[in-house]
């Protein structure tokens, strides 16, 4: 299956292009929908990454959703119905890269690594890749994708 | 797309929204940011540093729907000049602003005690900043709200240093630690309101008009934003490629334009300080990522193997205004300065030229040691990093008057020939010919971005008629009008034709045709300049500093007969405006 990988986060420059791309599947101007986050390191003069769903196999997100709008796909990853979706927040305060977000309308918005920013990442941070369960990404050494 | 006006009272500590559908025709940016300067400065007489005195702080329609517009123009009455100030920054401010859902947002009054305000979409906040109020240092008062606040990659931090709150009429408002409102004093503004710094979180989006060809248009001017020469210019070397260049053609000012040739050019140049690069970062929603940061590694004098190592981001500007105007000759020494200044938040620029006149006058004998504390000289650093505690803390009457800006200190001193200012703003660092000095006079900021006249000398053969000069210099900032309306960043303007621009204008909702746009920008220049005549601006008092005509710019020494009939020329528009 395709995945959402981040390449090599020491070339992002936070510019956030990805962040607009996501939330334009929607028809929007902004950054509300974005399932992706660009952020300074702690203050620019550190740098900058994105903060984005890593896919895991069981997803904590998931599990801790009582109403179904947050499910398990087969090879990693969660798909999500925002009609289920109460906003609770417990996908929100579950997971441990902070890759849920926040929505205006009180519900959320998380990657589904259809890679669609990956064409508007113009310094080679993003890319989309088939990568298996299990299988290492080379880039991310000694992290199991 | 919604049209909201935020307005903040700091006197009265509310906050009130206004959809301003009426202001539509003037897209956001300089053309909407005149209009609320109209309407919200009821005294255009009033002191600039008085609680009457207004900041518009304002995005537009591209920034949140396009690449490479996130410039926010900021307006207020300037303290340096007395007259209209105007300074654009990059960062995440413009985006923060349209993602809160607003188009601008208006800063009045004047706070009973030390504040800092925090947006958070349509919610506001007024906080104390008395535990912030004297830190000088506007880097940790940036780390300190940063830490305190939430919103972390969605939110733009506004914040002066402690020129700001010292009311150095070249203070600036720094965000995102490396984008600056620079010029013209915005900083003592802040400072005057008691606002410490104004934090903007933006979380949300607008729909845009038609989905599709939104996409369409958003995938036509990416495309062509990174492959265009921005990328290659602006990314790589960055704005300090120009260095070596202006100094072969004998345009790059050296020790208070004395020369415009330095030996030591070299030793500042984009390639010398690119072996210092730490990291390149960009503005919001901007692909070109020309924020260059270099990385200087210091020992401290009295522990072994303990380091510190400091992040200064640079740009051709500051090399000048900091490194050949002041003599600076190392590329350590020159980046040891420009961290002085950011910490401080002074505009780099004014700082410089102040500094270089206040040191040819100390070598003339009309100041003495008595005054300046220090022995001023060219190329010397340690002097000068004194100089910059003094201009901050003015310890003697003359730095309280170096602190009010060159043309006002050159009044009580005398010097006044070659106090580099045009239209009381500190000169920036072209002496590339006719165009620019002209360019530097009539534009409505005294800025080189006002009409690049640096540019125009530099492709021109044969030098115009004044007037026609004049006609070309004004074309052009009507243009920029438009783009600084838009808030298309200048380094992006290759991208933006008036045909792109119209094209993209149509997913939004906007209908307006590439004529349409070019009058958009006549009458926004018109309305400016008409603002500024309110505002009390005199085309009479225009005039050009000596060592203008005394020193060879690139084009050869410029013919006083020449430069006066351009302005002369100039003058007659102004009365007619």
């Amino acid at each position: 299956m395709k995945k959402l990988i981040i390449e090599d986060d020491e070339k992002c420059v936070g510019c956030a292009l990805c962040m607009y791309a996501c939330a334009r599947r929607f028809g929007e101007a902004g950054v509300d929908s974005s399932g992706i986050l660009a952020v300074s390191k702690s203050g620019f003069e550190r740098g900058a990454t994105v903060i984005v769903c890593r896919a895991c196999e069981e997803p904590i997100c998931a599990e801790v959703c009582s109403t179904d709008a947050l499910k398990a796909r087969d090879q990693g990853g969660v798909k999500y119905d925002e009609d289920n979706c109460i906003g609770c927040e417990n996908c929100i305060y579950a997971c441990p890269v902070g890759a849920v977000f926040k929505r205006s309308d009180g519900k959320i918005s998380v990657c589904v690594h259809c890679g669609y920013c990956v064409d508007y990442c113009p310094h080679g941070v993003l890319s989309y890749k088939d990568i298996e369960p299990g299988e290492k990404d080379e880039n991310d050494p000694g992290v199991e994708t | 797309m919604k049209l909201d006006v935020l307005t903040i009272d700091l006197s009265k500590y509310e906050a009130t929204t206004e959809e301003r559908e009426d202001l539509k025709e003037w897209l956001g940016g300089a053309g909407l940011a005149t209009q609320l300067m109209k309407e919200d400065l009821s005294s255009p007489g009033c002191d600039p540093l008085s609680e009457e005195n207004v900041i518009v702080l304002a995005s537009g329609p591209f920034t949140s729907a396009y690449p490479a517009a996130p410039k926010c123009v900021s307006m207020f009455k300037s303290p340096l000049t007395g007259n209209l100030g105007e300074s654009h920054a990059g960062g995440r401010t413009a985006t923060c602003i349209s993602n809160a859902g607003y188009r601008a947002v208006v800063i009045k009054g004047k706070s009973k005690k030390p504040v800092y305000v925090v947006i958070d979409d349509d919610k506001v906040y007024f906080r104390d900043a008395g535990a912030l109020w004297g830190i000088g240092n506007s880097l940790i008062t940036g780390r300190i709200i940063a830490e305190n606040e939430k919103g972390r990659g969605l939110r733009s931090i506004l914040r002066i240093g402690g020129a700001g709150e010292k009311l150095v009429r070249y203070a600036g408002v720094t965000t995102e630690t490396y984008r600056h409102f620079g010029r013209l004093g915005l900083g003592a503004v802040f400072g005057s309101k008691n606002l410490k710094a104004l934090m903007i979180k933006g979380t949300k989006s607008s729909k845009v008009h038609d989905r599709r060809s939104h996409r369409e248009m958003y995938d036509k001017i990416y495309k062509k934003a990174v492959e265009s020469d921005a990328m290659s210019k602006y990314h790589l070397l960055g704005t300090a490629v120009n260095v070596n260049s202006l100094n072969e053609m004998g345009a790059l000012p050296t020790e208070n334009l004395q020369r415009t040739s330095f030996e030591n050019a070299e030793k500042l140049s984009g390639e010398k300080l690119a072996e210092s690069i730490g990291q390149r970062i960009a503005c919001n929603h901007c692909p070109i990522a020309c924020i260059h940061i270099a990385n200087l590694r210091e020992q401290y004098r009295d522990e072994p193997y303990f380091y510190k190592t400091i992040k200064i981001s640079y740009d051709y500007e500051l090399i000048f205004a900091l490194g050949s105007m002041l003599g600076i000759g190392s590329k350590d020494d020159l980046l040891k300065m420009i961290h002085k200044v950011e910490l401080y938040g002074m505009d780099a620029m004014s700082t410089g030229v102040a500094l270089a006149w206040a040191t040819e006058a100390f070598e003339k004998g009309l100041i003495s040691k008595d005054e300046t504390k220090v022995n001023l000289k060219f190329g010397d650093r340690d002097a000068y990093l004194k100089a910059i505690d003094h201009i901050l803390d003015q310890p003697t009457e003359f730095y309280s008057h170096l602190a009010k800006g060159v043309e006002k200190c050159s009044d009580v001193y005398g010097g006044e020939e070659f106090a580099l200012a045009f239209g009381g703003n500190e000169m920036p660092g072209y002496h590339t010919g006719y165009a620019a000095a002209v360019g530097h006079s009539i534009g409505l900021r005294h800025s080189h971005l006002d009409n690049a006249g640096y540019s125009m000398d530099q492709s021109i053969e044969e030098y115009p008629a004044p007037s026609k000069l004049v006609d070309d210099l004004m074309e052009e900032e009507q243009l920029r009008q438009m783009l600084s309306s838009l808030v298309i960043c200048f380094f992006g303007r290759g991208v933006y034709s008036p045909e792109i621009i119209s094209d993209a204008l149509k997913p939004l909702g906007y209908d307006l045709s590439v004529e349409e746009l070019e009058e958009l920008g006549r009458s926004i220049y018109f309305e400016k300049l008409k603002l500024k005549k309110d505002l009390g601006f005199k085309a009479e008092d225009m005039k050009i500093p000596k060592r203008i005509l005394e020193t060879e710019s690139s084009q050869g020494k410029l013919d006083k007969e020449y430069l006066d009939q351009a302005l002369e020329y100039f003058k007659k528009i102004v009365k007619k405006a």
